[in-house]
């Protein structure tokens, strides 16, 4: 049997229920994420001898965390039980993984920055470095698995490309912020970072919203559209400033904060569109009706 | 018919059969006896006097303040059509008492961090509230939009299938208070049976379109604990005509996030090789 044209729904009211999230959970997808690149950026920067990108690296990387724990926790709407995170170890659930990687690396992160800024202990800040460096690749990539792993279609039929998008985002951030904290001698690397990830990003973000088929649209209406749009235009501009001219600071500057705005901006338009999609039961009814009355 | 034993394979050793509701809505008078138990037995908050225009429904749909929502469909049908062969000409009327499924693979259960939505005994899915910390990741992931945060309160709440009542031997408020018997509750393997002769009554007596909702465990929940008999599709009931429970494809989403982890980290190393510059 065909199934009617325009899917049909309960007085055209929602499915879903939208999230709860604020926007302290877009703030802490960028945060969280630019803290793990930093960690990543500093310990190459040790590594190779760069001295001062290392030290705003890893002080990029602790301000990031701290502002991510608060976000997390500011959002919780029982915020003295935030403890109750660690109560478990869940595979299946992308966020109990994640508060586990948070929990490993945020101390870590402090303990690296603390030891440099203070002139102790330099092996116990090496060996701290190197464990957060080492969580890194998972803090910036588990939060487009926690994105994905809801109902809501636009998350959900976007999973084989958040994980991809908030890393490279994270990893433009971190190079973005950190060039136009650092002197340019020592900046190559994170100038790199910044115009890569840029880029890496504006063709995650084009699949995810051309793959993601009818529910993709959400990522070109209302706030998800417009956060999307700016988004596009701040990490694009941000990476040509920082390509051509971030040799000099004042074009690392320029260049680096608007990809990190971009970045911003590209996890606010992911949670808008989230919500938006939730709302309208098409994107619900219609392909899981499909599904159903396909001929198998 | 075997069902599957979701307190079994939560390392419960010994434990009751697996219970839930067979709500025949063909049975239903929208009557919203079922609303109003559940509310005073469970103390379940106001949420509003509203007049929401969408026939007799008022309540509008499941939430952290409402664990049971009867929907009113009013159809356009020829006159003489039914379940008791008659009707008001013109339009046959479509109620069904919604409540949470207590799903066989329950998403809400699966991505809670803290470990506050648990499995009973009895195969249902409750949130312990003195562990909620409120984060909200159950809300989302839910694909019948079930349960959400209650806004002054903080943590998620939603139907507990009456887990005080089951401890005490006693069914269900909503079932209680049901005159028609539209709800059912009991072991979920014999309210199956029920409902597969149900259905086949139905279709005897000429109403074709009855069919079950949830009764299966080859659905992408894995069965519900809270099964229906509809007589249209789901989605004019407001109810996904295909649910999946999310973690299905979280083996496959941890690879993908290796993956981006693995490019991540080659480059970043990538991006400090070759001269200095």
């Amino acid at each position: 049997m065909v199934p009617p044209a325009e899917p049909r729904s309960y007085y055209g009211r929602p499915i879903l229920k939208k999230p709860v999230w604020e926007w302290f959970i877009p703030a802490y997808f960028f945060s969280g994420g630019l803290a793990g690149a930093s960690s990543a950026l500093a310990f190459g920067a040790r590594l190779t001898g760069r001295t001062r990108l290392a030290r705003r690296a890893r002080l990029t990387s602790l301000a990031a965390v701290s502002a991510s724990t608060y976000f997390l926790v500011a959002d919780l709407g029982r915020p003295e039980r935030f403890v109750n995170m660690l109560r478990v170890a869940k595979p299946t659930s992308p966020m109990s993984v994640g508060s586990w990687i948070l929990a490993g690396f945020g101390p870590a992160s402090g303990v690296a920055a603390a030891t440099d800024v203070l002139g102790i202990l330099p092996g116990v800040g090496a060996v701290a470095e190197a464990g957060a460096a080492i969580l890194s690749p998972a803090l910036t990539t588990y939060t487009g698995v926690l994105v994905a792993n809801t109902a809501i279609p636009a998350w959900h039929e976007a999973r084989h490309e958040l994980p991809w998008l908030f890393a490279a985002g994270s990893a433009a951030s971190a190079g973005g912020i950190v060039a136009a904290l650092a002197p340019p001698q020592e900046a190559g690397p994170a100038r790199r970072m910044a115009v890569a990830g840029a880029a890496a990003e504006l063709i995650a973000a084009d699949r995810m919203e051309r793959q993601s088929g009818e529910w993709g649209e959400v990522y070109r209406e209302g706030r998800a559209g417009r956060y999307s749009c700016l988004s596009r235009w701040c990490t694009g501009v941000g990476a040509l400033v920082m390509l051509l001219l971030g040799r000099r600071r004042p074009g690392a500057v320029v260049g680096g904060t608007l990809v990190a705005v971009g970045a911003a901006f590209q996890r606010f338009a992911v949670a808008a569109a989230g919500e938006q999609s939730a709302e309208d039961p098409r994107h619900v009814v219609g392909p899981q009706r499909a599904r159903v009355s396909a001929p198998s | 018919m075997t069902v599957i034993d979701p307190a079994a394979l939560s390392g419960y050793d010994v434990h009751p059969p697996r219970v839930g509701f067979f709500t025949d809505t063909t049975l239903c008078i929208g009557c919203k006896a079922c609303e109003v138990a559940c509310k005073e037995w469970n103390g379940v908050p106001d949420d509003g006097l509203n007049w929401l225009t969408s026939s007799y429904d008022h309540t509008g749909a499941l939430g952290a303040n409402t664990w049971r929502h009867v929907a009113f469909i009013e159809k356009q049908a020829p006159a003489g059509e039914g379940p008791a062969g008659e009707g008001t000409a013109g339009v046959q009327w479509l109620m069904s008492s919604d409540v949470c499924k207590h799903c066989t693979s329950a998403a809400c259960l699966d991505v809670c961090p803290t470990g506050s939505l648990m499995r009973t005994e009895f195969g249902t899915v409750v949130v312990q509230q003195d562990i909620c910390n409120g984060c909200g990741y159950c809300v989302p992931a839910c694909p019948f939009g079930v349960i959400d945060r209650r806004h002054d309160d903080g943590r998620v709440w939603k139907c507990t299938l009456c887990y005080d009542r089951l401890k005490n031997d006693l069914e269900p408020a909503c079932a209680q208070a049901c005159p028609t018997k539209s709800i059912q509750f009991g072991p979920l393997d014999e309210l199956r049976v029920r409902a597969h002769d149900r259905v086949a009554k139905l279709h005897d007596a000429g109403t074709v379109d009855a069919r079950l909702y949830g009764a299966g465990d080859g659905d992408g929940v894995g069965g519900m604990g809270a099964f229906f008999l509809l007589l249209d599709d789901p989605e004019v009931y407001g109810l996904p005509p295909d649910p999946v429970v999310t973690t299905r494809d979280l083996p496959d989403m941890w690879l993908t996030a290796g993956k981006a982890a693995a490019a991540f980290a080659v480059g970043v190393v990538a991006m400090f090789v070759g001269r200095r510059r």
